[in-house]
Protein backbone atom coordinates (compact mmCIF):
# COMPACT_ATOMS: atom_id res chain seq x y z
CA UNK A 1 0.00 0.00 0.00
CA UNK A 2 1.28 3.43 -0.99
CA UNK A 3 0.80 6.26 1.49
CA UNK A 4 0.23 9.65 -0.14
CA UNK A 5 1.07 12.21 2.53
CA UNK A 6 -1.75 14.67 3.11
CA UNK A 7 -0.42 17.92 4.51
CA UNK A 8 -3.16 20.09 2.99
CA UNK A 9 -0.86 21.36 0.28
CA UNK A 10 -1.63 20.10 -3.07
CA UNK A 11 -3.41 18.21 -5.66
CA UNK A 12 -3.53 14.93 -3.73
CA UNK A 13 -6.45 13.80 -5.78
CA UNK A 14 -4.46 13.82 -9.01
CA UNK A 15 -1.71 11.65 -7.50
CA UNK A 16 -4.37 9.30 -6.14
CA UNK A 17 -6.12 9.14 -9.50
CA UNK A 18 -2.86 8.31 -11.27
CA UNK A 19 -2.11 5.52 -8.79
CA UNK A 20 -5.63 4.20 -9.29
CA UNK A 21 -5.18 4.19 -13.08
CA UNK A 22 -2.06 2.00 -12.80
CA UNK A 23 -3.81 -0.36 -10.38
CA UNK A 24 -1.89 0.62 -7.24
CA UNK A 25 -3.45 0.52 -3.79
CA UNK A 26 -3.04 3.79 -2.00
CA UNK A 27 -4.25 5.80 0.95
CA UNK A 28 -4.19 9.58 1.28
CA UNK A 29 -3.23 10.10 4.89
CA UNK A 30 -1.64 12.33 7.50
CA UNK A 31 -1.45 9.53 10.08
CA UNK A 32 2.22 8.89 10.98
CA UNK A 33 1.51 5.24 11.79
CA UNK A 34 -0.06 4.63 8.38
CA UNK A 35 2.79 6.46 6.63
CA UNK A 36 5.46 4.51 8.53
CA UNK A 37 3.84 1.14 7.78
CA UNK A 38 3.27 1.80 4.06
CA UNK A 39 5.37 -0.08 1.51
CA UNK A 40 5.96 3.15 -0.44
CA UNK A 41 5.39 6.80 0.37
CA UNK A 42 4.67 9.73 -1.92
CA UNK A 43 5.14 13.34 -0.82
CA UNK A 44 3.20 15.42 -3.37
CA UNK A 45 2.59 19.11 -3.21
CA UNK A 46 1.53 22.26 -4.92
CA UNK A 47 2.26 25.67 -3.57
CA UNK A 48 4.90 27.94 -2.18
CA UNK A 49 7.93 26.42 -0.42
CA UNK A 50 7.93 28.22 2.93
CA UNK A 51 4.19 27.77 3.53
CA UNK A 52 4.23 24.13 2.43
CA UNK A 53 7.28 23.50 4.66
CA UNK A 54 5.41 25.00 7.61
CA UNK A 55 2.40 22.83 6.79
CA UNK A 56 4.62 19.73 6.75
CA UNK A 57 6.14 20.70 10.11
CA UNK A 58 2.81 21.56 11.68
CA UNK A 59 1.92 17.99 12.63
CA UNK A 60 5.47 16.71 12.82
CA UNK A 61 5.26 15.11 9.38
CA UNK A 62 8.72 16.48 8.54
CA UNK A 63 10.22 14.18 11.19
CA UNK A 64 8.10 11.28 9.95
CA UNK A 65 9.46 11.72 6.41
CA UNK A 66 13.04 11.88 7.67
CA UNK A 67 12.56 8.61 9.57
CA UNK A 68 11.28 6.59 6.59
CA UNK A 69 13.30 3.65 5.26
CA UNK A 70 10.93 2.46 2.51
CA UNK A 71 11.00 4.03 -1.00
CA UNK A 72 9.85 7.65 -0.80
CA UNK A 73 9.01 9.78 -3.85
CA UNK A 74 8.77 13.55 -3.61
CA UNK A 75 6.97 15.21 -6.51
CA UNK A 76 7.56 18.85 -7.48
CA UNK A 77 7.31 20.91 -4.28
CA UNK A 78 7.48 17.60 -2.39
CA UNK A 79 10.91 17.01 -3.90
CA UNK A 80 11.95 20.59 -3.23
CA UNK A 81 11.05 20.23 0.45
CA UNK A 82 13.42 17.24 0.56
CA UNK A 83 16.34 19.50 -0.45
CA UNK A 84 18.49 21.55 1.99
CA UNK A 85 17.04 24.97 1.37
CA UNK A 86 14.66 26.84 -0.93
CA UNK A 87 15.02 30.40 -2.13
CA UNK A 88 11.23 30.53 -2.40
CA UNK A 89 10.30 32.07 0.94
CA UNK A 90 13.91 31.70 2.17
CA UNK A 91 13.24 28.45 4.01
CA UNK A 92 15.35 25.60 5.33
CA UNK A 93 14.00 22.25 4.18
CA UNK A 94 14.54 18.59 5.09
CA UNK A 95 18.11 18.22 3.80
CA UNK A 96 17.65 14.75 2.35
CA UNK A 97 19.07 15.89 -0.99
CA UNK A 98 22.34 17.76 -0.80
CA UNK A 99 21.29 20.72 -2.92
CA UNK A 100 19.43 24.02 -2.81
CA UNK A 101 16.33 25.10 -4.70
CA UNK A 102 16.85 28.22 -6.80
CA UNK A 103 14.57 30.38 -8.91
CA UNK A 104 14.86 29.59 -12.61
CA UNK A 105 16.58 32.49 -14.38
CA UNK A 106 14.16 32.90 -17.30
CA UNK A 107 14.79 35.31 -20.14
CA UNK A 108 12.97 37.17 -22.88
CA UNK A 109 12.25 33.88 -24.59
CA UNK A 110 12.14 31.60 -21.53
CA UNK A 111 8.91 32.27 -19.68
CA UNK A 112 8.56 31.70 -15.94
CA UNK A 113 6.82 29.55 -14.70
CA UNK A 114 8.37 26.77 -16.76
CA UNK A 115 5.14 25.17 -17.90
CA UNK A 116 4.77 22.26 -20.25
CA UNK A 117 6.50 19.18 -21.55
CA UNK A 118 10.27 19.12 -21.47
CA UNK A 119 12.79 16.36 -22.08
CA UNK A 120 14.51 14.49 -19.26
CA UNK A 121 18.09 13.37 -19.83
CA UNK A 122 19.34 10.58 -17.54
CA UNK A 123 22.92 10.95 -16.32
CA UNK A 124 25.27 8.01 -16.90
CA UNK A 125 25.43 6.79 -13.35
CA UNK A 126 26.04 3.04 -13.48
CA UNK A 127 26.45 2.74 -9.74
CA UNK A 128 22.82 3.61 -9.07
CA UNK A 129 20.14 1.06 -8.33
CA UNK A 130 19.83 -1.44 -11.14
CA UNK A 131 16.13 -0.82 -10.97
CA UNK A 132 15.46 2.89 -11.15
CA UNK A 133 12.60 5.25 -11.85
CA UNK A 134 13.83 5.52 -15.43
CA UNK A 135 13.75 1.83 -16.39
CA UNK A 136 12.14 1.36 -19.79
CA UNK A 137 12.07 5.06 -20.58
CA UNK A 138 14.20 6.28 -23.49
CA UNK A 139 16.56 9.24 -23.12
CA UNK A 140 14.88 12.55 -23.89
CA UNK A 141 11.47 11.35 -22.78
CA UNK A 142 9.04 14.24 -22.29
CA UNK A 143 7.57 14.90 -18.85
CA UNK A 144 5.21 17.60 -17.67
CA UNK A 145 6.60 20.50 -15.65
CA UNK A 146 4.95 23.37 -13.80
CA UNK A 147 7.37 25.30 -11.60
CA UNK A 148 9.39 28.47 -11.13
CA UNK A 149 12.05 27.08 -8.79
CA UNK A 150 14.24 24.01 -9.22
CA UNK A 151 16.96 22.09 -7.37
CA UNK A 152 20.49 22.75 -8.58
CA UNK A 153 22.47 19.80 -9.92
CA UNK A 154 24.36 17.83 -7.28
CA UNK A 155 25.93 14.42 -6.65
CA UNK A 156 22.47 12.93 -6.17
CA UNK A 157 21.12 14.15 -9.52
CA UNK A 158 20.24 11.16 -11.72
CA UNK A 159 18.61 13.07 -14.58
CA UNK A 160 18.62 16.65 -15.76
CA UNK A 161 16.38 18.97 -17.74
CA UNK A 162 17.45 22.20 -19.38
CA UNK A 163 15.49 25.42 -19.26
CA UNK A 164 17.97 28.24 -19.64
CA UNK A 165 20.09 26.36 -17.15
CA UNK A 166 20.24 22.63 -16.46
CA UNK A 167 18.60 21.58 -13.18
CA UNK A 168 17.87 18.35 -11.30
CA UNK A 169 14.94 16.59 -12.94
CA UNK A 170 15.35 13.50 -10.76
CA UNK A 171 17.21 13.20 -7.45
CA UNK A 172 18.00 10.07 -5.50
CA UNK A 173 19.58 9.52 -2.11
CA UNK A 174 19.24 5.92 -0.93
CA UNK A 175 15.53 5.19 -0.52
CA UNK A 176 14.56 8.78 -1.25
CA UNK A 177 13.62 9.82 -4.79
CA UNK A 178 12.34 13.08 -6.16
CA UNK A 179 11.06 14.34 -9.49
CA UNK A 180 10.72 18.02 -10.34
CA UNK A 181 8.20 17.11 -13.05
CA UNK A 182 4.80 15.59 -12.44
CA UNK A 183 4.75 11.86 -13.33
CA UNK A 184 1.07 11.78 -12.38
CA UNK A 185 0.36 14.20 -15.22
CA UNK A 186 2.87 12.93 -17.77
CA UNK A 187 0.71 10.54 -19.75
CA UNK A 188 2.09 7.08 -20.48
CA UNK A 189 5.69 8.00 -19.59
CA UNK A 190 4.57 9.11 -16.16
CA UNK A 191 2.63 5.90 -15.64
CA UNK A 192 5.72 3.83 -16.50
CA UNK A 193 7.70 5.85 -13.95
CA UNK A 194 5.11 5.40 -11.21
CA UNK A 195 5.05 1.65 -11.92
CA UNK A 196 8.86 1.65 -11.64
CA UNK A 197 8.55 3.36 -8.26
CA UNK A 198 6.06 0.73 -7.08
CA UNK A 199 8.56 -2.01 -8.00
CA UNK A 200 11.35 -0.49 -5.88
CA UNK B 1 13.90 21.56 -24.81
CA UNK B 2 10.47 22.81 -23.82
CA UNK B 3 7.86 21.79 -26.38
CA UNK B 4 5.16 24.05 -27.78
CA UNK B 5 1.84 22.80 -26.46
CA UNK B 6 -1.24 21.77 -28.41
CA UNK B 7 -4.35 22.13 -26.29
CA UNK B 8 -7.81 21.03 -27.37
CA UNK B 9 -10.49 23.16 -25.75
CA UNK B 10 -13.76 21.61 -24.75
CA UNK B 11 -16.54 24.11 -24.20
CA UNK B 12 -19.10 22.59 -21.87
CA UNK B 13 -22.77 23.40 -21.77
CA UNK B 14 -25.15 21.30 -19.69
CA UNK B 15 -22.56 18.52 -19.39
CA UNK B 16 -21.87 18.16 -23.12
CA UNK B 17 -19.07 19.48 -25.30
CA UNK B 18 -20.14 22.22 -27.64
CA UNK B 19 -18.49 24.57 -30.06
CA UNK B 20 -20.18 27.52 -31.65
CA UNK B 21 -19.25 30.08 -34.23
CA UNK B 22 -18.48 33.33 -32.44
CA UNK B 23 -19.83 31.76 -29.25
CA UNK B 24 -23.33 31.44 -30.73
CA UNK B 25 -25.10 28.69 -32.65
CA UNK B 26 -23.95 25.91 -30.35
CA UNK B 27 -23.66 22.38 -31.65
CA UNK B 28 -23.08 19.36 -29.44
CA UNK B 29 -19.88 17.47 -30.25
CA UNK B 30 -19.60 14.75 -27.65
CA UNK B 31 -19.10 13.50 -24.10
CA UNK B 32 -16.44 15.64 -22.36
CA UNK B 33 -14.63 12.80 -20.62
CA UNK B 34 -14.55 10.46 -23.63
CA UNK B 35 -13.46 13.26 -25.93
CA UNK B 36 -10.74 14.35 -23.49
CA UNK B 37 -9.42 10.81 -23.14
CA UNK B 38 -9.32 10.42 -26.90
CA UNK B 39 -7.35 13.65 -27.25
CA UNK B 40 -4.92 12.62 -24.49
CA UNK B 41 -4.25 9.32 -26.24
CA UNK B 42 -3.72 11.13 -29.53
CA UNK B 43 -1.01 13.34 -28.03
CA UNK B 44 -2.76 16.43 -26.69
CA UNK B 45 -0.42 18.17 -24.25
CA UNK B 46 -3.13 19.55 -22.00
CA UNK B 47 -6.87 19.97 -22.05
CA UNK B 48 -9.00 22.98 -21.23
CA UNK B 49 -12.61 22.58 -20.14
CA UNK B 50 -14.62 25.78 -20.13
CA UNK B 51 -18.14 25.91 -18.77
CA UNK B 52 -19.27 28.56 -21.20
CA UNK B 53 -22.76 28.80 -19.86
CA UNK B 54 -21.73 29.21 -16.24
CA UNK B 55 -21.08 32.92 -16.04
CA UNK B 56 -24.03 34.02 -18.11
CA UNK B 57 -26.48 31.90 -16.21
CA UNK B 58 -24.89 32.51 -12.85
CA UNK B 59 -24.36 28.81 -12.34
CA UNK B 60 -21.62 27.32 -10.30
CA UNK B 61 -18.97 25.33 -12.08
CA UNK B 62 -19.18 21.70 -12.83
CA UNK B 63 -17.42 19.98 -9.97
CA UNK B 64 -18.75 16.47 -10.63
CA UNK B 65 -17.58 16.53 -14.22
CA UNK B 66 -14.18 17.77 -13.06
CA UNK B 67 -13.88 14.77 -10.73
CA UNK B 68 -14.66 12.37 -13.57
CA UNK B 69 -12.16 14.10 -15.84
CA UNK B 70 -9.46 13.88 -13.15
CA UNK B 71 -10.07 10.17 -12.71
CA UNK B 72 -9.84 9.39 -16.40
CA UNK B 73 -7.29 11.75 -17.93
CA UNK B 74 -3.51 11.33 -17.47
CA UNK B 75 -2.43 14.77 -18.71
CA UNK B 76 -2.96 18.19 -17.12
CA UNK B 77 -6.28 19.92 -17.50
CA UNK B 78 -7.54 23.38 -16.77
CA UNK B 79 -11.10 24.25 -15.90
CA UNK B 80 -12.93 27.52 -16.06
CA UNK B 81 -16.24 29.21 -16.33
CA UNK B 82 -17.98 31.02 -13.52
CA UNK B 83 -15.12 30.90 -11.00
CA UNK B 84 -15.80 33.94 -8.85
CA UNK B 85 -14.28 33.19 -5.45
CA UNK B 86 -11.31 31.54 -3.76
CA UNK B 87 -13.74 28.84 -2.58
CA UNK B 88 -14.73 28.05 -6.18
CA UNK B 89 -11.07 27.56 -7.03
CA UNK B 90 -10.47 25.46 -3.91
CA UNK B 91 -13.38 23.17 -4.76
CA UNK B 92 -12.04 22.58 -8.27
CA UNK B 93 -8.52 21.90 -6.96
CA UNK B 94 -9.98 19.35 -4.57
CA UNK B 95 -11.95 17.78 -7.42
CA UNK B 96 -8.67 17.28 -9.27
CA UNK B 97 -8.24 20.26 -11.60
CA UNK B 98 -4.62 21.22 -12.27
CA UNK B 99 -5.36 24.83 -13.04
CA UNK B 100 -8.29 27.18 -13.12
CA UNK B 101 -8.98 29.91 -15.60
CA UNK B 102 -10.69 33.01 -14.42
CA UNK B 103 -12.17 35.52 -16.77
CA UNK B 104 -15.17 37.76 -16.06
CA UNK B 105 -14.77 37.59 -12.28
CA UNK B 106 -11.17 38.79 -12.52
CA UNK B 107 -12.20 41.71 -14.72
CA UNK B 108 -14.86 42.59 -12.15
CA UNK B 109 -12.60 42.06 -9.13
CA UNK B 110 -8.90 41.74 -10.05
CA UNK B 111 -7.94 40.88 -6.43
CA UNK B 112 -9.29 37.39 -7.14
CA UNK B 113 -6.09 36.70 -9.08
CA UNK B 114 -3.94 37.66 -6.06
CA UNK B 115 -6.08 35.57 -3.73
CA UNK B 116 -5.93 32.36 -5.74
CA UNK B 117 -2.27 32.79 -6.69
CA UNK B 118 -1.11 33.45 -3.16
CA UNK B 119 -3.02 30.45 -1.82
CA UNK B 120 -2.32 27.89 -4.54
CA UNK B 121 0.58 29.33 -6.49
CA UNK B 122 0.86 31.25 -9.76
CA UNK B 123 0.90 28.02 -11.76
CA UNK B 124 -2.68 27.31 -10.70
CA UNK B 125 -4.10 30.55 -12.13
CA UNK B 126 -4.68 31.03 -15.84
CA UNK B 127 -6.24 34.37 -16.63
CA UNK B 128 -8.41 34.05 -19.71
CA UNK B 129 -8.95 37.20 -21.69
CA UNK B 130 -11.58 37.51 -24.41
CA UNK B 131 -11.04 40.66 -26.40
CA UNK B 132 -12.22 42.24 -29.61
CA UNK B 133 -11.21 45.27 -31.57
CA UNK B 134 -13.46 48.29 -31.08
CA UNK B 135 -12.33 51.21 -33.23
CA UNK B 136 -8.88 49.65 -33.43
CA UNK B 137 -8.53 49.12 -29.66
CA UNK B 138 -8.30 45.60 -28.27
CA UNK B 139 -11.12 45.79 -25.75
CA UNK B 140 -11.61 43.15 -23.07
CA UNK B 141 -15.03 41.54 -23.03
CA UNK B 142 -16.78 39.47 -20.36
CA UNK B 143 -19.62 36.97 -20.14
CA UNK B 144 -18.50 34.98 -23.18
CA UNK B 145 -18.00 38.06 -25.29
CA UNK B 146 -21.41 39.51 -24.60
CA UNK B 147 -20.30 42.51 -22.54
CA UNK B 148 -17.62 45.07 -23.21
CA UNK B 149 -15.42 46.14 -20.31
CA UNK B 150 -13.41 49.32 -19.97
CA UNK B 151 -10.13 47.42 -20.01
CA UNK B 152 -7.59 47.28 -22.80
CA UNK B 153 -5.99 43.93 -23.62
CA UNK B 154 -2.29 44.69 -23.12
CA UNK B 155 -2.76 46.72 -19.95
CA UNK B 156 -5.06 44.12 -18.45
CA UNK B 157 -2.78 41.21 -19.37
CA UNK B 158 0.13 42.97 -17.69
CA UNK B 159 -1.90 43.69 -14.57
CA UNK B 160 -2.99 40.04 -14.45
CA UNK B 161 0.63 38.96 -14.62
CA UNK B 162 1.65 41.37 -11.84
CA UNK B 163 -1.18 40.09 -9.67
CA UNK B 164 0.03 36.50 -9.98
CA UNK B 165 -1.36 34.90 -13.13
CA UNK B 166 0.74 31.93 -14.23
CA UNK B 167 -0.44 32.00 -17.84
CA UNK B 168 -2.58 34.14 -20.11
CA UNK B 169 -5.14 32.51 -22.37
CA UNK B 170 -6.05 35.10 -24.95
CA UNK B 171 -8.99 34.61 -27.29
CA UNK B 172 -9.71 37.04 -30.06
CA UNK B 173 -13.47 37.33 -30.27
CA UNK B 174 -12.98 38.68 -33.79
CA UNK B 175 -11.46 35.35 -34.83
CA UNK B 176 -12.93 32.70 -32.53
CA UNK B 177 -14.68 29.96 -34.45
CA UNK B 178 -14.11 31.58 -37.82
CA UNK B 179 -11.14 29.40 -38.87
CA UNK B 180 -9.53 32.44 -40.46
CA UNK B 181 -6.35 32.19 -38.37
CA UNK B 182 -5.07 33.94 -35.28
CA UNK B 183 -4.13 37.65 -35.05
CA UNK B 184 -0.39 36.90 -34.96
CA UNK B 185 0.87 40.46 -34.58
CA UNK B 186 -1.28 40.94 -31.52
CA UNK B 187 0.00 37.69 -30.03
CA UNK B 188 3.61 38.59 -30.74
CA UNK B 189 3.20 41.91 -28.95
CA UNK B 190 1.46 40.22 -26.01
CA UNK B 191 4.19 37.57 -25.74
CA UNK B 192 6.90 40.23 -25.87
CA UNK B 193 5.14 42.29 -23.20
CA UNK B 194 4.70 39.41 -20.76
CA UNK B 195 7.13 37.18 -18.88
CA UNK B 196 4.56 34.39 -18.40
CA UNK B 197 3.40 31.91 -21.06
CA UNK B 198 0.68 32.90 -23.50
CA UNK B 199 -1.82 30.42 -24.90
CA UNK B 200 -3.31 31.39 -28.24
CA UNK B 201 -6.98 30.64 -28.72
CA UNK B 202 -9.66 31.16 -31.32
CA UNK B 203 -9.45 31.08 -35.06
CA UNK B 204 -7.40 28.03 -36.04
CA UNK B 205 -8.52 26.59 -39.35
CA UNK B 206 -5.36 24.97 -40.65
CA UNK B 207 -1.93 23.63 -39.71
CA UNK B 208 -0.47 26.87 -41.09
CA UNK B 209 -2.59 28.97 -38.72
CA UNK B 210 -1.24 27.08 -35.72
CA UNK B 211 2.33 27.09 -37.03
CA UNK B 212 2.04 30.86 -37.55
CA UNK B 213 0.82 31.66 -34.04
CA UNK B 214 3.57 29.49 -32.51
CA UNK B 215 6.30 31.16 -34.58
CA UNK B 216 5.28 34.64 -35.84
CA UNK B 217 2.85 34.98 -32.93
CA UNK B 218 5.49 33.70 -30.46
CA UNK B 219 2.78 31.88 -28.48
CA UNK B 220 3.82 29.13 -26.07
CA UNK B 221 0.78 27.02 -26.78
CA UNK B 222 -2.09 26.86 -29.20
CA UNK B 223 -5.59 26.07 -28.15
CA UNK B 224 -8.26 25.02 -30.62
CA UNK B 225 -11.60 23.29 -30.70
CA UNK B 226 -13.45 22.92 -34.00
CA UNK B 227 -10.57 21.49 -35.99
CA UNK B 228 -10.20 18.72 -33.43
CA UNK B 229 -13.86 18.14 -32.60
CA UNK B 230 -14.87 17.70 -36.21
CA UNK B 231 -11.80 15.59 -37.01
CA UNK B 232 -10.59 18.08 -39.60
CA UNK B 233 -7.00 18.01 -38.32
CA UNK B 234 -6.29 15.05 -36.03
CA UNK B 235 -3.70 15.88 -33.34
CA UNK B 236 -1.07 13.37 -34.56
CA UNK B 237 -1.30 14.84 -38.08
CA UNK B 238 -1.00 18.37 -36.72
CA UNK B 239 2.01 17.56 -34.54
CA UNK B 240 3.83 15.74 -37.32
CA UNK B 241 3.23 18.69 -39.64
CA UNK B 242 4.51 21.15 -37.00
CA UNK B 243 7.61 19.01 -36.44
CA UNK B 244 8.28 19.10 -40.18
CA UNK B 245 8.19 22.89 -39.92
CA UNK B 246 10.89 22.67 -37.19
CA UNK B 247 8.48 23.57 -34.42
CA UNK B 248 9.36 21.60 -31.31
CA UNK B 249 6.38 19.51 -30.21
CA UNK B 250 6.07 16.35 -28.14
CA UNK B 251 5.42 13.31 -30.32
Amino acid sequence: MIAVIDYKCGNLRSVGNALHRIGAEYQITSDPAVIRSASHVILPGVGEASSTMRALQKDGLDQVVLSLTQPVLGICIGMQLMCRYSEEGDVNCLGIFDTDVRKLPGSDTLKIPHIGWNTVQPLPVETRHALSLQTGLPDETYFYYVHSFAPAICEQTTAITGYGVPFSAILQNGNFFGTQFHPEKSGEAGEIMLKNFMKL
Amino acid sequence: MLAKRIIPCLDIKDGATVKGVNFLDLQSVGDPVELGRKYAMEGADELVYLDISATSEGRNTFTDLVSRIAENINIPFTVGGGIATLDDAARLLTAGADKVTINSAAVRRPELIDEIASRYGNQFVVVAIDAKTINGVWTVTTHGGKQLSERELFIWAHEAQERGAGEILFTSMDHDGTKNGYPCETYARLCDDLSIPVIASGGAGSVEDIADVLTKGKADAALAASIFHYGEIPIPVLKQALLEKNINVRI
